[in-house]
């Protein structure tokens, strides 16, 4: 018997003229119909295994989110079944039921008994809360006393302090530090070892392919696809390519992040494109692929002699790397008639850990580096996903060996380093 | 244990979110009770301070009497209980409306059984009307006028009262959700009914015609005037005069019941 079993629910949100009509097609069971209706999903079946997760993917509004609902309780589907056999329990909000007067303590405590557990129970996963979420002394402070980042860590720690048979996650894993956001990833995992079926709501790739080993995307309230995640996302990929294909500029403004422009516009910025090394577009690449970042530019002044850059910054705003045409002496010095097009490629080998990157472009004024031609900050979102290397800590894969040996290691052998250098010269001949 | 529970209807959620309900009841109390040197002790405060004003008031001040009583207290006793009750009548109604709004969040992003909120009000206003009879209890025993067994002629009486307060708060807070204008309306027809309530007067001032519609029309006129009979002449209820009550109440509770299921999904989706 699988765990959760859904069977053709279909849901319809509905617009009233007015509340009155709402309230007649309600008590009358639906036989008085006032509706406008808007379908969120249009039939959608799925059985889950314990201890399967599941990646749902897809646009914004595709019925991602209703379906997570759906299958937590808080909503109900219009038609078809819905079968749950265990204890579902949902990270869709952190922090609900906190209240800020409350200490730490207070909050993990209603936090618990909003899970059903007896006032038993409670004490012991209290004292659990406290030392997973590490907050020390604050954790008998009020919870006005902190920091976002600790509240979430709170909310987080509390929610998953039992393990659930299905655990429910919306998007926002990203909880606390890069710590705090390894150690809750590790927790669900080990949910997910022990039995939890898990279904996960995300945009981001690499998070579906750490963590599930299934995913489906919904497109418009229809799951048109489903199977390993490597696969469907490789079909997604494809799927947001085909939709953003002509979108020039604008398609880059829609990913999230704001876009800021400007410049005297002496020379436009046309259009930006990430490109595979087969020359299409591709927003998801492997670490170690090289990624071609095209800009087209347009001239509205032929005296001008530009200068073209580009950004590259992680999601917290780190700058990774960044280079122009002057730093590389790529003199572009081609006088340019009014309305001429010509493209810049800067070709970068994406040594980086896997998450999402952003890119920022700058056509500027070679003689007078302070005059902005052209400048969109964030113009254009990747992802990096950590595929082909082995794992590692910290930003970037740096070419790196290592070899141990029996005691203390010496440093002024000649020998030694000339068989370590030699050792490189062969791993690099590789 | 489970196969009792079985057979009462959410006695099995009710029981296992017993932790739930009796925190999130205490809740505004343990929040006001915060950072204040008195904390529990002012719900106790402001009993006592309402209690002592009506008898200094009226027993030293304006020196009222019930019509056939020698008894200088009794008026200000007949006050009191009424008040009291009222006040838990009324304020379950009215805490009752905003249920679904106030806990808007928990319901969307927490899967909980919904039946523990109405659950919650009750036992929320339950606490503070605890409070107020165990203050005015005490007063009654210290002026030694405390009755005797027939004090548990409230129990009935106070389940009848609030099933149909909690009953009218499903129905009025379901409905509130819909129309806005429900929630401003309770307000005004509470006012009308505390005074068409033998509550502030005795019945014997009114008219036979006025007593009549009073009597037959006000469910709470024979509850308080039950009430009244047993602090004052310590006389247990005859329930065989409040059958229509108890048909009034499981009326009523099966209405907010079967409207809270129909309309439930329309308020979740609305919420």
């Amino acid at each position: 018997m699988p765990l959760i079993s859904i069977r053709n629910i279909t849901k319809k949100y509905h617009t009233f003229d007015s509340d009155w009509h709402r309230f007649l097609e309600a008590i009358t069971n639906g036989r008085i119909r006032r509706r406008h209706e808007h379908w969120i999903l249009k039939g959608i079946s799925l059985d889950a295994e314990a201890g399967e997760s599941i990646g749902i993917i897809g646009y914004n509004g595709a019925g991602k989110s209703t379906l997570l609902k759906i299958v937590l309780g808080v909503s109900t589907p219009d038609t078809g079944s819905v079968e749950i056999n265990g204890r579902v329990a949902g990270l869709l909000e952190l922090g609900v039921g906190f209240h800020p007067e409350f200490t730490g303590r207070e909050n993990a405590v209603i936090s618990c008994q909003l899970l059903g557990l007896a006032p038993e129970e409670i004490p012991p996963l209290v004292e659990e809360i406290k030392e997973f979420s590490e907050l020390g002394e604050y954790f008998d402070e009020p919870m006005r006393t902190y920091s976002t980042g600790m509240a979430m860590r709170l909310a987080f720690s509390s929610s998953t302090v039992v393990r659930p048979e299905i655990l429910v996650v919306d998007e926002a894993l990203a909880v606390g530090d890069a710590y705090f956001q390894h150690k809750s990833m590790a927790r669900i995992r080990r949910f997910r070892e022990a039995g939890t079926t898990l279904f996960l709501v995300s945009h981001d790739p690499t998070a579906i392919k750490n963590l599930c080993d299934r995913a489906i995307i919904l497109e418009d309230g229809v799951m048109i696809r489903d199977g390993r995640p490597d696969e469907v996302l490789d079909y997604y990929q494809a799927m947001v390519n085909r939709r953003k294909k002509d979108e020039e500029i604008r398609q880059f403004q829609g990913d999230g992040v704001v876009t800021t422009r400007s410049g005297d516009a002496r020379m436009e910025i046309s259009a930006i494109q990430v490109l595979d090394m087969d020359g299409k577009p591709g927003r998801v690449f492997k670490t170690g692929e090289t990624a071609r970042i095209r800009q087209t530019i347009t001239c509205n002044d032929p005296d001008v002699r530009p200068n073209v850059g580009i950004m590259i910054r992680d999601r917290l705003g780190n700058h990774i790397y960044g280079t122009n045409t002057h730093l590389k002496k790529v003199a572009i010095h081609d006088r340019f008639e009014v309305g001429t097009q010509f493209h810049v490629d800067f070709d970068v080998q994406l040594l980086l850990g896997g998450g999402s990157y952003n890119v920022s472009v700058a056509v500027v004024d070679d003689a007078l580096h302070s005059s902005h031609l052209d400048w969109i900050d964030q113009a254009v979102v990747f992802q990096v996903m950590p595929d082909g290397v082995p794992d590692f800590a910290g930003l970037t894969p740096l070419p790196a060996s290592l070899s141990y040996g029996l005691g203390p290691g010496t440093v002024e052998e000649p020998e030694r380093q000339a068989a370590s250098q030699m050792s490189d010269k062969v791993a690099a001949g590789d | 244990m489970s196969a009792v529970f079985a057979k009462v209807p959410f006695a099995a959620p009710l029981w296992q979110y017993r932790a739930f309900i009796w925190s999130a009841a205490t809740r505004e109390m343990r929040l006001q009770s915060m950072n204040s040197v008195l904390g529990w002790l002012w719900p106790v405060l402001n009993a006592v301070a309402l209690i002592l004003l009506y008898m200094t008031l009226f027993v030293e001040v304006l020196k009222s009497r019930l019509p056939g009583s020698d008894d200088s207290m009794s008026y200000a006793i007949y006050l009191c209980i009424g008040i009291i009750n009222w006040t838990y009548f009324s304020n379950t109604i009215l805490r009752s409306l905003n249920i679904f709004g106030e806990n808007a969040m928990l319901l969307k992003k927490a899967g909980f059984p919904k039946i523990t909120l109405p659950v919650v009000v009750v036992i929320s206003q339950g606490v503070q009307f605890a409070i107020m009879m165990a203050v005015f209890a005490a007063l009654l025993i210290v002026t030694g006028r405390i009755p005797g067994w027939a004090l548990l002629g409230m129990i009935p009486l106070l389940i009848i009262q609030q099933t149909i307060a909690i009953s009218l708060g499903i129905l009025l807070g379901t409905l509130n959700v819909f129309f806005r204008d429900v929630g401003q309306a309770v307000g005004i027809i509470l006012t009308f009914w505390f005074w068409l309530t033998p509550i502030v007067y005795p019945m014997s001032i009114l008219s036979p015609a006025v007593a009549s519609f009073v009597t037959t029309w006000n469910p709470l006129t024979r509850i308080i005037v039950g009430y009244h009979d047993i602090t004052l002449n310590n006389t247990m209820p005859d329930m065989t005069n409040f059958i229509g009550h108890i048909v009034l109440a499981l009326v009523l509770s099966g209405l907010a019941y079967f409207c809270f299921k129909r309309l439930y999904s329309a308020v979740q989706d609305y919420l």
